[in-house]
């Protein structure tokens, strides 16, 4: 394999570590309103991602940083032509961040509140707009002989694109619901189960859907078969994951619905390979793995920082994990205004 | 097209910005890890409570302020790619690399150490809770590093060699990215400057509650070793300057030119503290000026010759073709004097306190007023800094290899630049505004929680980490 591969493989990584993670953190997010009955609820709910919602979205900093590095063109040609949709993504993101920091240092219901709507619309606007985002990338999009994007914000708006969109939506949903379920207790743990039930059933109808979608237009690649399987197996696990569920084992349903995640970007991945923004105005002008890349010295640098950091990082985000293992109970919450 | 659509200025506005607005927090962020870490192992070592008390105000402000560091950071990120698409394809062969170190090596480090610092008092052992904020501290400065030396790149391209065929630049050599003398002198400038910020926030609350004869023996520990802090970085401050201005006299003579607005050639060089000129800038009507300060400012010697900027104009287009080589005096000439003004001044202030509150004197109330009013400006001194530094570069976006009007993104329209300049503005602005009313409040609140409690034994571990 060669090291522009190997990069693909690792911002391919790095992207599906945002979305396994911050997935989560959106799904928690948006649960607010369904679990949420009153503000102990939801400061349970917002204290189960409380320590790692920044470390999770630093993936997307790393990701995104690592795709400048690697395949620049892809980069430049990406942030450039979704430009309205990053922006929506990026305000969402700056909203959501400083109302988990801001929420408890008021004093008024009114002022929790107002943060609560904008941890909602900030976790809701990335869970859909990126799943619009990859999927566009998969299916192509005008892209000239300079390598730039033409058309505009509604060219995303595409059935295919729309129900990537939905498709992220609801599995970072039912991905976050489940997280509430394991990370609480008493009575929240149990709404969030019934929760995860039912949209466990919506997630499975409409990844269905799109992953059916994926594999169907990319019957004509050399690798359909890997797109296929992927595909299917993303399937299994999902329905494992609400199975799961069901069956009270709220580890193994979290477990299963981000290896659910996982599979869903890598299908998403392995069906634009070797392209890495497709272009329907000319083949032609496609960005590939190969003519989007960094030189081979570049690449060598990079990927001795990453074989000795990715361990590393790994190793110590694991052990955040495992220090906030414990379940955030309801007598954990501290009466009356934080600090 | 509408003039005032010009993608070009509209996309230079929003960096500047964005860029100025997420270095408001920056600084701060750096700064008050690095005392916040010093105060918690005073607290660690010591087991006196005063140190408890401050590691927990000025940590609950280091929070406050992070939340923003953070999220403005990612705009950062991705306004490479949105408004400067050809800049990115031109230079992401070099810069994209230490743009992904400091992902790698610096960002994963701070955010999880930061989470595990806030929500670990009571999870972690007391010598492994003080570990992880010297972790976020470490990880804060090497942050610095990684972007400063990209930032190094665009003053001083190194390591790379030109792709013609390709149209980049390719690299070469990453120890010279990572080792380029612009970025050796600029990394002390900054870390001392920020240090010095966090410094004068602490002395700031200090005086507050001093003033109003509260927490007097907590405060009064802050006050000096704000105070302390303070003089120590500004040296630090002072001797990288004139590194960084050495270097910049070797590396981008006319940004020192600029820095002067000396248009002649001379040698020795005066250095003019205050002038006034004929409008259109080419001459000088009245100024006070410092002999051979400027010649000693470049070469470290009295008489040493400085370029004038008509000289370098006339090089430049020998060099790189016709073209105005020239950046915006007038920004570059006050910028630089207002930034040594600033953070001279922030420097005095300390001083006078330190000697006013020597033997645990008791200054008049004004001293107090000037103290918490000094807090803002080794802040600003930061920003018209990087005004400086970065205006300074102008016309160039990549020294001598590309100029700013050839980075922008060819396929983003004004509407939608003008769109996100508005969207970010307004956010900002409302941002700011919540931010400032939490520090203050936080500041004025002082260590009041800690009211009860009077020897170290009654501290209840679990009640120090914040829940959400």
């Amino acid at each position: 394999m060669d090291l522009a591969t190997l990069w693909f493989l690792i911002v391919g990584f790095f992207f599906i570590g945002y979305f396994v993670l911050d997935g989560f953190d959106f799904g928690v997010g948006m649960s607010l309103p369904f679990l949420g009955k009153d503000d102990t609820d939801r400061r349970q709910i917002i204290n189960t991602i409380g320590p790692v919602w920044d470390l999770n979205e630093t993936w997307l900093i790393v990701a995104g940083a690592s795709l400048f590095a690697a395949f620049p063109y892809w980069y430049a040609t990406l942030f450039s032509g979704f430009y309205l949709a990053l922006l929506l993504i990026l305000v969402a993101l700056i909203l959501r961040g400083v109302s988990f920091e801001y929420r408890h240092q008021g004093r008024s219901p009114e002022w929790s509140a107002a943060f609560d709507r904008m941890i909602v619309i900030g976790s809701a606007v990335p869970a859909l707009l990126w799943g619009v985002a990859f999927a566009n990338i998969v299916q192509g999009t005008p892209i000239d002989e300079a390598g730039n994007f033409t058309g505009t914000l509604f060219t995303l708006l595409n059935p295919y694109g729309l129900l990537g969109g939905l498709t992220t939506l609801l599995l970072f949903f039912t991905h976050g619901v489940q997280f509430v379920a394991l990370k609480t207790d008493g009575e929240l743990r149990e709404r969030a189960r019934a929760l995860a039930a039912r949209a466990g059933i919506a997630t499975i109808v409409v990844a269905a859907a799109f992953l059916t979608w994926t594999v169907l237009a990319h019957l004509g690649a050399p690798h359909a078969a890997l797109i296929a399987a992927l595909a299917a197996a993303a399937a299994l696990t999902l329905i494992g994951a609400t199975l799961a569920n069901r069956a009270g084992r709220e580890g193994w349903a979290f477990g299963l619905s981000a290896v659910t995640t996982l599979l869903a970007v890598a299908t998403i991945l392995a069906a634009m390979f070797p392209n890495v923004m497709p272009s329907t105005i000319d083949p032609a002008y496609s960005l590939t793995i190969e003519n989007a890349s960094s030189t081979e010295y570049t690449l060598q640098v990079m990927t001795w920082v990453a074989v000795f950091m990715i361990p590393l990082v790994l190793l110590y985000q694991g052990w955040t994990y495992w220090v906030f293992r414990k379940r955030v109970t309801r007598a954990s919450i501290p009466v009356g205004a934080a600090h | 097209m509408l003039e005032w659509l010009d993608p070009l200025a509209l996309a230079r506005w929003q960096f500047g910005l964005t860029t100025l607005y997420h270095f408001l927090f920056v600084p701060l962020t750096i700064g008050m890890a690095l005392l916040v870490a010093l105060l918690q192992t005073a607290w660690v070592r010591t087991g006196k409570l005063k140190y408890l008390h401050l590691t927990r105000l000025f940590g609950r402000i280091f929070l406050i302020n992070f939340a923003m560091g953070v999220v403005t950071g990612i705009v950062q990120e991705f306004q490479f790619g949105m408004n400067w698409s050809d800049y990115s394809r031109f230079v992401g062969d070099v810069f994209g690399a230490p743009l992904a170190m400091e992902g790698l090596l610096a960002f994963f480090l701070e955010a999880t150490f930061i989470g595990l610092w806030i929500f670990g008092w009571d999870k972690l052992p007391a010598k492994l809770h003080l570990a992880s904020i010297w972790v976020v501290s470490i990880s804060t400065m090497l942050s610095a590093y990684f972007i400063l030396a990209a930032n190094a790149f665009m003053q001083n391209p190194v390591g790379f060699t030109i792709n013609e065929e390709r149209g980049r630049a390719e690299l070469t050599d990453i120890v010279a990215v990572l080792t380029n003398p612009v970025v050796l002198a600029s990394f002390p400038h900054t870390i001392f400057a920020a240090v010095m910020f966090a410094a004068v926030v602490v002395v700031a609350v200090a005086a507050y509650h001093l003033a109003r004869g509260q927490y007097d023996e907590t405060m009064r520990t802050a006050l000096r070793f704000g105070g302390v802090t303070n003089l120590v970085a500004f040296a630090g401050v002072a001797l990288s300057g004139d590194q960084l201005s050495l270097v910049m006299v070797a590396t981008q003579p006319m940004k020192m030119a600029a820095a002067e607005a000396l248009y002649e050639t001379a040698g020795p060089a005066s250095f003019s503290i205050f002038s006034l000129g004929t409008p259109d800038g080419s001459s000088e009507i009245f100024s006070i000026r410092v002999p051979y300060l400027l010649s000693l400012l470049s070469t470290h010697t009295l008489t040493g010759e400085v370029e004038g900027i008509n000289d370098l104009q006339a090089q430049y287009v020998e060099q790189f073709g016709p073209g105005d080589y020239t950046p915006i005096i007038w920004v570059t000439y006050w910028s630089f004097r207002w930034m040594i003004g600033l953070g001279s001044l922030a420097a005095l202030i300390s001083a006078v306190g330190l000697w006013l509150t020597r033997g645990g004197r008791t200054p008049a109330g004004w001293a107090w007023k000037v103290a918490i009013w000094a807090a803002p400006l080794p802040m600003i001194a930061s920003l018209v800094g990087w005004i400086f530094t970065e205006m300074g570069r102008q016309p160039w976006l990549v020294f001598g290899l590309m100029k700013t009007e050839d980075g922008v993104s060819p396929n983003v329209t004004g509407l939608e630049v003008l769109i996100s300049l508005v969207v970010f503005t307004v956010l900002y602005g409302a941002l700011a505004v919540v931010e400032f009313r939490l520090i203050t409040r936080a500041a004025i609140e002082g260590p009041k929680e800690w009211e009860d409690h009077s020897d170290a034994d009654d501290i209840d571990h679990a009640k120090l980490a914040t829940v959400y």
